[in-house]
């Protein structure tokens, strides 16, 4: 579960977001929408660790992340929070499996091979497992993401616009994905979009 | 895994990779050829030259008489006379002197008159069969043995001069009476014979040109003559043999190995050769630093050429990381957000550069074997002088090894800080 207090944030002193409070429980789902320049991205930033805020405070679980050190932010960053951006980015020397195998080993030190194999199978990527990333169309790219975003069972699922480069069909299978995984692995799960797709299918959704 | 990780990477890329891995291998490859070829040289030159302080020979360029008379790969200076050669071999500061003649040679490895003391100051045992006693008996040195597979009791013709397409001496069989032991020396590669044999191949060969000049044979006669020569030398060569013997009259050697009883011999004696004979006295110490400092221009210029492909390939590993860097910063950020530390980051790259000079290392080490291996059959075919691709000097190229891993970690260097600087937050938001 996470839940922030008065977060701000501030780029440069020019630009100021005051968010509103957050509050989601494990298995649980919330939607943030709103147009661009809102501050969507900051949010979802600010949750995941990428960023600290300039006040108010951020605690996943029992942890309080903005008083993590930038070492064990990392760590807790690995263990704790998944993460599924609109563009999938992937070390692209390694295969699916690596790719998805080696979040495993930076988050634990482990690696979760065999788990990674039945998340990848879970997903529908059994035949993609031993491609390169490259090879792999959007929407599987999207998929194999969610897979490394799952492997460490993290308790924060974080998605950014996860369909907005998708179609339809490929939109439909990752959101639904995404929220039945996330109550499978006990994760709260926070999307971020302006997709209307999407907004149609969470009913707990806030707008910045 | 990141050292698996940055395998792939490496590898990833190929062309880049490949470009700097060339490079590398190319300056590793000529630094370890010098290194050997100056270490092997200097050790075969110097280890040579034990027990010899100077060179008693023909006037001429001192380095040459040294190289030939040493090291067997030069020409000689030319001939003295043994008689005046034998009062300065008997001289007080004198300890020990072996005269050295010059004759023929078999299938191009020179047969050289001597005395078994020779032997002795390689340090080589006859170690099967027995010394020469006799005129035209010989040992063989154990590479010639080796490669022509000589064993004791074979016979062979030699051939004039030191060319092995020069005219056979059909007259005189050699036998071969025993067979040295390995020293890694030059005497590995000469045949042994006493002095007397290559004066009796002389005289013979002196009567050989008068004969040729005698008006009385013509052109048309010339099967005649060989014939008649034949018969001529086989009952005169037994009067050689012991006339040899008796007599040292008369007869010329090429050089004489000095070594004196004490440093006073080594100041003055070839002082007093130069001052009363015609003849000079050559220190090989002093010619083979001379050869050395030539060579070391030479050799350092190379080294270099070499140290600066290797900053070039330096410059070539820091272009393709920074390159890649623009294209990398997602995967970086990725990682980042997949757990990874900021110092694994950094070390991850480093390591990419690193294992870029180990493998340009690793090959250099093994193409610059492969150059001295070949070489080593040039100069073993010319100069009967071989290099072992197989030595390693430790200190030099364990220096080697450090200055390469060092290009490694510089070229790394900033392309690793800004990795380990990278903004995700604001890589993954422009994404």
């Amino acid at each position: 579960m996470i839940y922030t207090q008065n977060i701000t944030f501030s780029y440069g002193g020019k630009v100021n977001f005051a968010f509103p409070d957050i509050r989601t429980e494990s298995g649980e789902t919330l939607l943030i929408a709103g147009g661009s320049g809102k501050g969507k991205t900051t949010l979802l930033h600010l949750l995941g660790g990428l960023l600290r805020p300039k006040s108010g405070t951020i605690s996943i679980g029992e942890t309080e992340i903005s008083k993590l050190s930038e070492k064990q932010l990392d760590q807790f960053r690995g263990k704790n929070i998944g993460l599924v951006l609109q563009q999938s980015h992937f070390v692209e020397a390694f295969s699916v499996l690596e790719n998805v195998v080696l979040a495993s080993w930076l988050a634990t030190g482990k690696k979760s091979e065999e788990k990674a194999k039945s998340l990848l199978k879970q997903l529908d990527l059994e035949d993609q497992m031993h491609k390169l990333t490259s090879q792999l169309s959007i929407g599987q790219q999207q998929r194999v993401s969610i897979a490394r975003a799952l492997i460490n069972e993290p308790k924060l699922l974080l998605a950014d616009e996860p369909t907005s480069s998708l179609d339809d069909e490929n939109a439909f299978k990752v959101s639904d994905l995404l929220s039945n995984l996330s109550k499978e692995y006990k994760a709260s799960l926070i999307v971020v979009t302006h997709d209307q797709r999407l907004k149609d299918r969470f009913s707990n959704q806030i707008s910045l | 895994m990141i050292a698996k990780l940055a395998w792939k990477n490496i590898w990833f890329k190929p062309l880049n990779t490949v470009l700097s891995v060339i490079l590398l291998t190319a300056s590793v490859a000529i630094i370890s050829l010098l290194i050997l070829l100056q270490e092997q040289f200097e050790k075969q030159f110097s280890s040579n030259i034990d027990g010899v302080d100077v060179v008693l020979g023909a006037q001429g360029s001192p380095l040459q008489l040294i190289l030939s008379s040493v090291y067997q790969v030069d020409a000689p200076t030319g001939n003295i006379s043994y008689d005046d050669a034998k009062v300065w071999m008997k001289h007080p500061f004198v300890k020990s002197a072996i005269p050295l003649a010059f004759g023929d040679n078999y299938r191009g490895f020179k047969i050289v008159g001597t005395t078994p003391e020779y032997l002795e100051k390689f340090g080589a045992k006859v170690t099967s069969g027995k010394i020469f006693n006799k005129n035209l008996e010989v040992v063989v040195g154990s590479e010639i043995a080796k490669k022509l597979n000589i064993k004791v009791g074979d016979k062979f013709f030699g051939s004039h001069g030191d060319a092995a397409e020069g005219e056979v001496h059909e007259e005189f069989e050699y036998t071969v009476s025993g067979i040295a032991s390995q020293t890694g020396k030059v005497v590995d590669n000469l045949i042994l014979s006493n002095v007397q044999s290559v004066w009796q191949m002389h005289d013979h060969e002196q009567e050989h040109s008068e004969a040729e000049e005698n008006p009385d044979h013509g052109e048309e006669g010339h099967i005649h003559f060989e014939g008649d020569e034949h018969e001529h030398h086989e009952h005169d060569s037994h009067d050689h043999e012991e006339k040899a013997i008796v007599s040292e009259n008369g007869n010329e050697i090429t050089a004489v190995l000095i070594k004196f009883k004490n440093k006073m011999g080594f100041v003055t004696w070839p002082r007093l050769v130069a001052q009363n004979t015609k003849m000079q006295a050559a220190s090989p110490a002093v010619e083979i630093n001379r050869l050395f400092s030539l060579f070391g221009i030479g050799l350092e210029a190379l080294q270099y050429l070499a140290y600066g492909i290797m900053l070039i390939s330096g410059i070539s590993i820091f272009i393709a990381l920074y390159n890649t860097l623009k294209e990398r910063k997602y995967e970086f950020a990725l990682l980042r957000v997949s757990g990874a530390s900021r110092s694994q980051l950094l070390s991850l790259v480093l390591f990419e550069s690193i294992l870029l000079c180990v493998t340009g290392f690793i090959l250099g080490t093994i193409v610059g074997r492969i150059a001295l291996f070949l070489i080593s059959s040039t100069t073993d075919e010319q100069y009967k002088m071989t290099f072992d691709p197989f030595a390693f000097v430790i200190e030099k190229e364990g220096i080697l090894f450090i200055v390469t891993i060092f290009v490694g970690i510089v070229a790394a260097l900033i392309p690793a800080i800004k990795a380990y600087r990278l903004n995700i937050s604001k890589t993954l938001a422009n994404a």
